[in-house]
């Protein structure tokens, strides 16, 4: 598939930080697209912003994306709105405070419900989809959390790392059909995901994150996107450390 | 004070939350918080309120007031900067609703390809609606246009004790006028309706004339208010009484030939060493810029942000004045006592302590929109002073008391130090603007001049 073909783009989880700048910048670009988030109120701010920034084409659908029992609905709808759609983007997670995911199995499972289960589960619907058609583009927000288990953050960690590998799997499936598959892993960025961590404001700005987004998105580009740029030497070094030393590390 | 909203954070995450250092523009006073909410939507914002203690929230956006009218040390800030949307455009009419925290700078980028542009801009893009609304600001065309605030037409209004409140001139017409002008005090704006202006594009046909006295400013000012939307002058205020400055005056002007490029922006990456602003690089930068301005051709058509937002093009220019920061000291004067304005550039000259940001304008008489609004008949002049200590505050304690006595007024979003004397002199009408307030919302400025909780 060629960039020029990325013009019905379908965001799951439109109301996350950074799905917000990426809507920006395909608004200038004036693409249309079908955002998918659970309060209606704020998808129709999202789509009023939208609209004044270029892109009258913006439909919108409100549903909770982490209940597989809705995501049949969700993808009827798609089909029905945008039933030549070409680009998914996967945006939505959820990072609880990995004290509480320690101590409550509840937490633990619900996050790993939102960022791994739920995601892979509608990501199977439009790839069909997309195999099927031949053409296309699948793009998962995941994180550089998910390249190495830390202290710090192993459950949040995990539920995105085994979805980095869920990725890794379609995309050498998909690649047969021509559909492109990219895994997006951005570092820590200033997004009301991560304001509760320490030293947020020294986060990546979402913007900058959404350019490089946008550009993976449109060219053809590296299969796995670090954003910004430097994270994927940083998480080189990281895989590099041996587990004995790894181990001992409190970050 | 904020304990109460503290504990309801920290039960919602284990950590507590982190003492966030926020500081204004001029870097000066250096304060932290106890906490900066960050609302992403604006469903959000009256839990903040309603789990707030009394007065311990302010609204803040980007940071560009100069002193301390946007801070709130030691309590609590609701960055509006993630408020940021545009809710509607009407093409016929150029209403405009957006969020508070929408930026002028975003609102240029959007609509003046569309052919419309601001009614008023201060000198930088880089404030959002919201701090523009709170502080009045003014511009150019002050003595055409008046200030932002007499072309918002409503505003909704997130209060702590009654919900959204829709302010125009039919429903709760004080609110908005308390508002206007209100520091933030009031509540947060959760969305406003601002008149744009239709433009022809975005050039500026543009004249600098030179000057040498305070006379001929005047002369200059009043024989170009009738002809010129926008009217500004540039003062070397090491020439005393007799200043020497530049005069520029402009008007929007229909598409040029040229294609419209963005210039480039630089970044100042660091606070420079304070000794390389000296009384010798200061004097022969304005030296310079007097003589480079005043020799070149005096008209020509030049971009809007050149015109505009000269500074704005080096990102971070507070830097320059090193990590002790800087005030600003803009005041006005009323017309009939010129001599005052000698008297305090006088003062200014023999000090040595000036910079080179010296800016003077002719107000017009529009009536005031907030009822705290700055901008009155008069002149006024804003000075940047590197912070040097108490040798800096003295110096402008002695021009408080010229402005004192000549009847005018200093302006809070400038200010980090006016005696609360002399912020009566200024808004002796504040007591009446007091009522206003939300029981929640207090600021650093708002304590020291009024002396309140």
């Amino acid at each position: 598939m060629t960039a020029a073909a990325m013009k019905k783009i379908i965001v799951l989880g439109a109301t996350s930080g950074i799905a917000l700048e990426v809507q920006r910048l395909l608004a200038r670009e004036r693409r249309e697209l079908l955002l998918v988030a659970r309060s209606p109120q704020r998808l129709a701010e999202i789509q009023a912003d939208l609209a004044s920034r270029g892109t009258q084409q913006v439909v919108t659908y409100s549903a909770d994306l982490a209940s597989v029992q809705q995501h049949a609905a969700i993808f009827d709808f798609a089909r029905h709105t945008f039933p030549d759609f070409d680009t998914v983007l996967l945006a939505y997670g959820s990072m609880h405070d990995q004290k509480d995911s320690e101590t409550s199995v509840d937490i633990l499972l619900e996050e790993l419900q939102v960022n791994f289960v739920s995601a892979t589960a509608i990501l199977t619907l439009f790839a069909a989809d997309l195999e099927r058609r031949r053409t296309g583009c699948l793009a998962a927000i995941t994180s550089v959390a998910g390249d190495r288990g830390r202290r710090s953050n192993y459950v949040y960690g995990s539920s995105k790392g085994a979805l980095s590998l869920f990725l890794q799997g379609l995309r050498s499936r998909l690649h047969p059909a021509g559909v492109r598959v990219i895994t997006i892993k951005p570092g820590p960025v200033q997004t009301p995901m991560t304001d509760h961590l320490p030293n947020s404001a020294r986060f990546a700005d979402p913007e900058h994150v959404a350019r490089d987004i946008v550009r993976a998105l449109e060219r053809r580009s590296p299969d796995v996107l670090y954003t910004p740029k430097v994270w994927r030497h940083v998480m080189s070094a990281v895989q590099h450390i041996p587990e004995t030393i790894f181990k001992r590390l409190s970050f | 004070m904020s304990g109460q909203s503290a504990a309801t954070l920290r039960k919602q995450s284990a950590a507590p939350p982190p003492t966030e250092r926020i500081l204004s523009w001029g870097r000066y006073p250096k304060t932290a918080h106890h906490h900066v909410h960050k609302p992403a939507w604006n469903d959000q914002v009256p839990d903040i309120l309603r789990d707030a203690a009394p007065g311990s929230l302010l609204p803040y956006g980007l940071g560009r007031s100069y002193g301390d009218s946007c801070l709130n040390a030691g309590r609590e800030l609701i960055d509006c900067r993630r408020l940021n949307r545009i809710l509607g455009f009407d093409e016929s009419t150029g209403m405009l609703r957006c969020e508070s925290g929408a930026s002028l700078s975003d609102i240029l980028d959007v609509f003046l390809p569309k052919g419309w542009f601001l009614p008023v801009t201060p000198g930088t893009r880089f404030v959002t609606v919201g701090g523009v609304i709170a502080n009045d600001v003014h511009g150019k065309n002050h003595h055409c246009a008046g200030t932002f605030g007499a072309h918002v037409r409503q505003i909704g209004l997130h209060r702590s004790n009654d919900g959204l409140v829709i302010c125009n001139s039919e429903d709760n017409p004080d609110m908005l006028r308390a508002t206007i002008g209100g520091l933030g005090l009031t509540g947060v704006i959760a969305w406003a309706d601002i008149q744009l202006k239709r433009v022809a594009g975005p050039w500026i046909d543009a004249e600098s004339i030179p000057f040498q006295s305070l006379s001929t400013f005047l002369d200059l000012s009043r024989e170009s208010n009738d002809r010129f939307e926008y009217t500004v002058a540039w003062l070397d205020c090491f020439g005393g009484k007799n200043p020497r400055g530049i005069f520029f005056r402009g008007n929007h002007t229909a598409d040029h030939a040229k294609d419209f490029r963005p210039k480039r922006r630089l970044k100042l990456p660091f606070a420079l060493p304070a000794w390389m602003l000296n009384r010798y690089s200061v004097r022969a930068f304005n030296t310079a810029y007097y003589k480079i301005n005043a020799a070149r051709k005096n008209a020509a058509i030049v971009p809007y942000d050149s015109f505009f937002y000269p500074l704005d093009s080096i990102r971070q220019w507070n830097l320059l004045y090193g990590k002790h920061g800087f005030l600003q000291y803009q005041c006005v004067i009323p017309e009939t006592n010129i001599e005052a304005v000698e008297e305090l550039l006088d003062r200014i000259a023999r000090s040595d302590m000036g910079s080179f940001l010296g800016v003077l304008k002719q107000f017009g008489s529009a009536p005031p929109a907030g009822m705290l609004s700055f901008p009155r008949p008069g002149l006024t002049i804003a000075l940047d002073f590197a912070m040097r200590g108490e040798r800096t505050l003295k110096l402008m304690q002695s021009l408080d008391e010229i402005v004192q006595q000549s009847g005018g007024a200093l302006y809070p979003a400038k200010d980090a130090r006016m005696s609360p004397a002399l912020f009566e002199a200024s808004f002796p009408r504040w007591r009446g603007f007091v009522p206003y307030i939300d029981p929640k919302m207090s600021s650093s400025f708002w304590r020291r001049v009024t002396g309140a909780q």
